[in-house]
Formats: structure tokens, C-alpha cells, sequence
């Protein structure tokens, strides 16, 4: 198992950062009422982990005897029928989705499935609550129609259901959402706090961690501590015992995107923009969100420039990255992108080396 | 039983037309209409949390009571399939169908509610439709259209409704309703909590509620103020004052490192945006030029943001051209 599955902690007792929502999370509970709740904050701050723990506080440890099931659900649309393969993991006081799998048609996923599942109201077993939850990951990759139809839809059945959603950017959420939900900010872990886990999970494993390394794999986390641990672990596997100067390797897709800023430094030509393109593919199909890939070359192409075309590089990056959104295919506009900095770039140098 | 507890919004719903707050005219003119057992085709709209589902809810239950209602009224939200097949057949068939029995004691008038909520959402070709069921049904059934933007319900629709305007609520009317629900629930409100509440709602009794209940379960009855701010996700002052210093700097890699450790914190940047906005209208030592120029980037980034833009790259863009605006004079 992972270090980061394998050390994240199950109950809300066993926190080691974000302890103070934690016992938040737990007087939330003990009040016996638990309104619908969103967490947010950067990716690997920890939601995940903090709604396992919620659940763990609110039905007790069998909520963990959990099964996955993917499945496909007919859905009768008035003119025609359409099937949706869905993933679920539930226990039998929870399910957890991630709508936003099913592309376009995530509308019906909610109008329908998630509907369906709020209507029913659980057995009344013994020492069980009164409602059941429903998680939903990535609610703000849900479409606008689709966040529109859960509206109602928590405010209807709030007696029998409770909804938690978690997700990264909370501008991508409907205000009426946020507006019936308990908002919960999750902010990334701290260098300090990153450090203290990586102390731990060393302590753990009986590892010897050098303080040099530490803090350098503490500063490439980017106060993401999924990373920190997963970086951490890589180390372990190439190289033990740990030395001082041992190098902390980036992800490989980050190295690549590295190249492609220096590629795009050294020579700006219509051959080279060809080039670009496609590494740029290679990256996209291999799964990487194109928002990712736009925001991680613009921060590596405005690190090597000069601060007058920064500006420029940052307006530029903005500009394409809300065209991308509004747009089909992220090639174009990654690739607009990449042409207008080799332009800006080119007559930058010109005005300057002459 | 405790877990069955409702949320405040739904246990303090207005039970009639009389209890919704702040909307006198609204309220006056359907009080007449229930009176008489007359009423048009309604169009409500107004920002969100301002009681419109509210006033539709409670004056069906009025009309009809609990039992006749579920016969008389139909609601369909967005979280109804409401495409043009569903207005050509189930909308079309309630609408056409006689009504019954009226109850005694309540007025229960000859004719049915159709109550089409978040009516903005559906597509202009169902709202077509939906023109000649209206007239042609006229006699057993009323529509209540309910919406956010009354720009998106097309022309033939509004005008065969009697619209009404739903408008925030402001400080006296909100603080009324709130310090009701803080004495039926024994919450004790501390100094400031009823200002820091309003500020917080922006005119959205709904949000207001929400956040003092929120408060109430995290930190017991007693409510602070700073609970209050911490609950609802405002950015606090500090942040945009470190942001607005980190413009200041000339380099761009200070104002990079300041927009990465806020996203890295987690706060939303809408609402960053907005706040970076009231601290850049506090600070007086900003031309006139130099604050529009901010503003004009303020405005697109937002927009930009609602349309599902990436916010690091947008709050970067901001803070470049505010630093370019502060640094160049």
C-alpha cells in the first residue's frame, strides 16, 4: 500500500494537521444533526481525508466495509433512452460519486440517480442515523445545469439525505449551492505542517531523514502533502539510507513541461511551434487536464523571462486558459498560447539584443 | 428526535403570505388576490434568498390546505427533466385536467397551481411551448414562473404574467426576522454579530440563516462575530492587505509567491476579488486612474471566473496589472 493511503488517518481523533476542524467536524456531529456540507481548499489538503473521518464520527467503523460497484443506470428521458455507466463505492450509509465522469450528461445523473437515491429513506436499524450521506467529488467539474438540478433537490429531501461535496475551485460552484451549504475552507498544510508529517510517516516506517532532504522535499511539495509523501516514498525506493544532497525527483509530467518552456525559449520558428505541438499531444493524451498544462508552462516560461514580458506572459496565460474553458479542444488554444509568447518573445529580443 | 432536525431555513419558512418579510407589495397584492380567489399568471424574480419560492409555497398551502394541495399544486424544479417533451405532455396534461372537490376552510379557488421554480434554467423552446397551454388552460390552472433573471424568460411568457420584483432585504427587516429565530432557538447574538451577519449576506436571508446556523453547530449558542466571518468563507482583511503589499513590490515574483500561498490557503477568489476590491477603494494613496485601471481587470477576471476559468491564472493576471498600475506612477 502507499504511504499515503496507508498512514492517512481514519478517525478525526487521529488528525495530526487540521485539528481544529476536526473537533469542529466532531461538535457538528454530536449535535445530532449535520447540515449538507462543502469542503474546499487546494488538492491534497486533506478533504478526503476529513470527510472519511466525518463518516467514521457519524455511523461508527462499519462504514468502512465499503464495495464498488459500477453499474449502468437506464434512464427514460421523454423521447429516448440513454444508459450511464456510473461508478459508486457505498457502504450501507453512504455513496460516493464522482458525477462529473459522465461528461455532458452528468444533468441526468443528478436529476435522476442521485434523486433516486435521496427519495429513499435508509432502513431504521439500531444505532443508525436517521439519514444517509451522499458524496459527491469534484462538484466544481459538475455542469451549470447540472449544479442547477441539486438546487431543489437538497432542499426537498434534507430529512432523509445529507450531501457533501468536496472540490478545488469554489468559484466553479453556484452561489445558490454554497448558499444552502455549511462551507468548510481546507487550506493546504503549512512547510511546518508538511514537515511534521513527513516526520511521522519516517518515525513510522523506522526511516532515517536527513533534515537537508526534508526541507527540500517539503519545498517541492507546494504545500501539497500528497505530494510531499508520494515524493518521499520515491526517494525511498531509489536511494536508502537517505543522504543530505540525494535529489527529490519532480513528477515526470512536470519535468516534461519544463523541457518544453526551455524548447520554446531556445528557438521561436513555425518548425519549433510544430515541434511544441506535438509534445503538447503527448502530454493530453496521456490524461493531463489542459488547465494544468497551461498554468504549469506559464509559470515556467514567466520564470525565465524578464519581468516586462512576465506581465505579458501572465496576461497571455489568463487570456488563453479562459478561452480553453469556453472552448472544445484545448489544443487550439494551448497552442495560441504557445505562438503568442514565441511572438512576444521573438520581438522582445529583437527590441532589446537588436 | 433530535436527527430529524430540519434546517432553520425549511423549519422557518413563512407559513402564509403575511409572514414573508420585506416584500410589501408582493405581499398586498397576493393578499388581495387570495381574498378575492382571483389570481393572474404570476412571474416572481429577484436575486437569491429574497423569499420566492417562499411566497409561491406559502400561498399554495393557503389556497388549499395540507391535504388538497397535493392534488392542486405541482411544482417542478430544475431538478425536473423540463425539456419541450415534458411541457407537451405532463405539463399539458396537468394543466388540462378538471379540478375536484374543493376542502372547507380554506378558499380553495376552481382552479389548479403550477409552480415552475429556477424557470431561467429551462430551454426557450419549452418556454414556447408552454404560450398556448397557458391561455388555452387558463381557466383551471395558474402558472407561477420563479426566477433569478427575469431577462432570460422570453418575451410572450412575461407578458401574460403579473410580475413581481423581489428585493434584497435590508438591515431593519433582516435583523427582525434573524432575532426571531435567535429567540424561538435561546441563540444569544454578541455585539456585532447582527451587523457582521448582514454584511455577510449581502441581502440573502437564506445565507444569513444558513450561516447562523452553521455557527450555532460549530460553537454553541453563544455567536461571536468572528465565528460568523469564519463560517460563511469571507476572506479576512489581512490576506488582501498582504496581497496589496506584495503589488507594491516591484518584482513579479513576490506578487507570484503571494497569490500561491492565498490559492494554497484555500480561499475562493471570487471572494478575494471582492475583497481586493474594497481594500483597493480604502486606500488612499491610489490615483483615481490607477483604481479604474484595477477595476476594469477586476471586472473581466470575475467574469472570466464564472465562466469556469482557472483561478491562479486569473488572480496572477489581476495582481500583475495591479502591480503594473501601482508601480508605473
Amino acid at each position: 500500500m502507499l504511504w499515503v493511503d496507508k498512514y492517512r488517518p481514519r478517525q478525526l481523533d487521529d488528525l495530526i494537521i487540521h485539528q481544529d476542524i476536526g473537533d469542529s467536524l466532531k461538535k457538528l456531529v454530536s449535535t445530532g444533526d449535520c447540515p449538507h456540507l462543502l469542503f474546499y481548499g487546494p488538492p491534497g489538503a486533506g478533504k478526503k481525508t476529513l470527510i472519511i473521518g466525518l463518516l467514521r464520527e457519524i455511523y461508527g467503523a462499519p462504514v468502512e466495509k465499503i464495495k464498488v460497484e459500477t453499474k449502468p443506470w437506464k434512464i427514460e428521458l421523454p423521447n429516448r433512452n440513454i444508459e450511464i455507466e456510473l461508478t459508486t463505492v457505498q457502504s450501507n450509509y453512504h455513496v460516493e460519486m464522482n458525477p462529473s465522469d459522465v461528461g455532458n450528461q452528468d444533468r441526468y445523473i443528478v436529476q435522476e440517480v442521485i434523486k433516486d437515491m435521496c427519495r429513499n429513506r435508509p432502513l431504521e436499524l439500531k444505532g443508525q442515523r436517521g439519514y444517509k450521506v451522499l458524496l459527491l467529488n469534484e462538484v466544481d467539474r459538475l455542469s451549470r445545469e447540472a449544479q442547477h438540478s441539486l438546487r431543489r433537490t437538497m432542499e426537498k429531501y434534507s430529512a432523509t439525505c445529507r450531501l457533501v461535496f468536496s472540490c478545488s475551485n469554489v468559484s466553479k460552484v453556484i452561489d445558490p449551492l454554497r448558499s444552502r451549504c455549511l462551507c468548510v475552507r481546507v487550506p493546504g498544510p503549512t512547510g511546518a505542517e508538511v514537515q511534521q508529517v513527513l516526520q511521522h510517516v519516517a518515525d513510522k516506517e523506522n526511516l532515517q531523514l536527513p533534515d537537508a532532504l526534508r526541507q527540500r522535499v517539503v519545498q517541492m511539495s507546494e504545500r501539497n502533502l500528497r505530494r510531499a509523501l508520494l515524493s518521499l516514498e520515491t526517494c525511498r525506493v531509489t536511494q536508502y539510507p537517505f543522504t543530505d544532497n540525494q535529489p527529490v525527483q519532480l513528477p515526470d509530467w512536470e519535468m516534461y513541461i519544463q523541457e518544453i518552456a526551455s524548447f520554446i525559449l531556445q528557438e521561436q520558428s513555425p518548425k519549433r511551434l510544430y515541434e511544441v505541438r506535438g509534445k503538447l499531444y503527448e502530454l493530453l493524451v496521456n490524461c493531463l487536464p489542459a488547465e494544468l498544462i497551461m498554468r504549469t508552462l506559464a509559470v515556467q516560461l514567466s520564470r525565465k523571462v524578464d519581468d516586462e514580458l512576465r506581465h505579458k506572459t501572465i496576461e497571455l496565460a489568463a487570456f488563453y486558459e479562459h478561452r480553453l474553458q469556453e472552448g472544445q479542444k484545448a489544443i487550439y488554444h494551448l497552442e495560441a498560447f504557445v505562438a503568442k509568447f514565441m511572438s512576444e518573445y521573438k520581438s522582445w529580443s529583437i527590441a532589446v539584443l537588436g | 428526535m433530535a436527527h430529524f432536525a430540519q434546517p432553520w431555513v425549511d423549519k422557518y419558512r413563512p407559513k402564509s403570505v403575511n409572514e414573508v418579510a420585506h416584500q410589501e407589495e408582493v405581499v398586498h397584492t397576493l393578499q388581495k388576490a387570495l381574498e378575492s380567489s382571483n389570481l393572474p399568471h404570476l412571474l416572481f424574480y429577484g436575486p437569491p434568498g429574497t423569499g420566492k419560492t417562499s411566497t409561491a409555497l406559502a400561498m399554495a398551502r393557503q389556497l388549499y390546505g395540507p391535504d388538497l394541495a397535493k392534488a392542486r399544486v405541482k411544482e417542478l424544479n430544475a431538478s425536473d427533466e423540463r425539456g419541450i417533451n415534458v411541457v407537451r405532455e405532463k405539463i399539458k396534461a396537468f394543466a388540462a385536467t378538471s379540478v375536484g372537490q374543493p376542502v372547507a376552510g380554506y378558499p380553495c379557488p376552481p382552479f389548479k397551481l403550477l409552480i415552475l421554480d429556477e424557470a431561467d434554467a429551462m430551454t426557450q423552446d419549452a418556454q414556447n411551448a408552454l404560450r398556448r397551454t397557458m391561455e388555452a388552460h387558463s381557466k383551471v390552472t395558474r402558472f407561477i414562473f420563479i426566477c433569478n433573471y427575469v431577462s432570460r424568460i422570453i418575451e410572450p411568457l412575461a407578458s401574460r404574467c403579473a410580475k413581481f420584483r423581489f428585493r434584497p432585504l435590508h438591515g431593519g427587516i433582516m435583523s427582525a426576522r434573524i432575532s426571531h429565530i435567535c429567540t424561538e432557538e435561546g441563540v444569544e447574538l454578541q455585539e456585532g454579530a447582527m451587523e457582521t451577519l448582514g454584511k455577510v449576506s449581502g441581502g440573502d436571508l437564506r445565507k444569513a440563516i444558513t450561516t447562523l446556523q452553521s455557527a450555532v453547530r460549530l460553537k454553541g449558542l453563544k455567536v461571536h462575530p468572528q465565528t460568523l466571518l469564519d463560517v460563511s468563507g469571507a476572506v479576512p482583511e489581512s490576506v488582501t492587505q498582504g496581497l496589496l503589499q506584495a503589488c507594491r513590490v516591484r518584482t513579479v515574483s513576490t506578487v507570484q509567491a503571494a497569490i500561491t500561498d492565498a490559492i494554497a490557503d484555500g480561499w475562493g477568489a471570487q471572494q478575494l476579488l471582492l475583497e481586493f476590491q474594497a481594500g483597493l477603494l480604502k486606500d488612499a494613496t491610489l490615483k483615481d486612474d490607477q483604481r479604474a485601471k484595477i477595476c476594469t481587470v477586476l471586472a473581466e477576471a470575475d467574469k472570466c471566473l464564472v465562466d469556469g476559468a482557472d483561478e491562479f491564472l486569473q488572480l496572477l493576471h489581476v495582481a500583475s496589472v495591479a502591480q503594473q498600475a501601482i508601480c508605473s506612477a
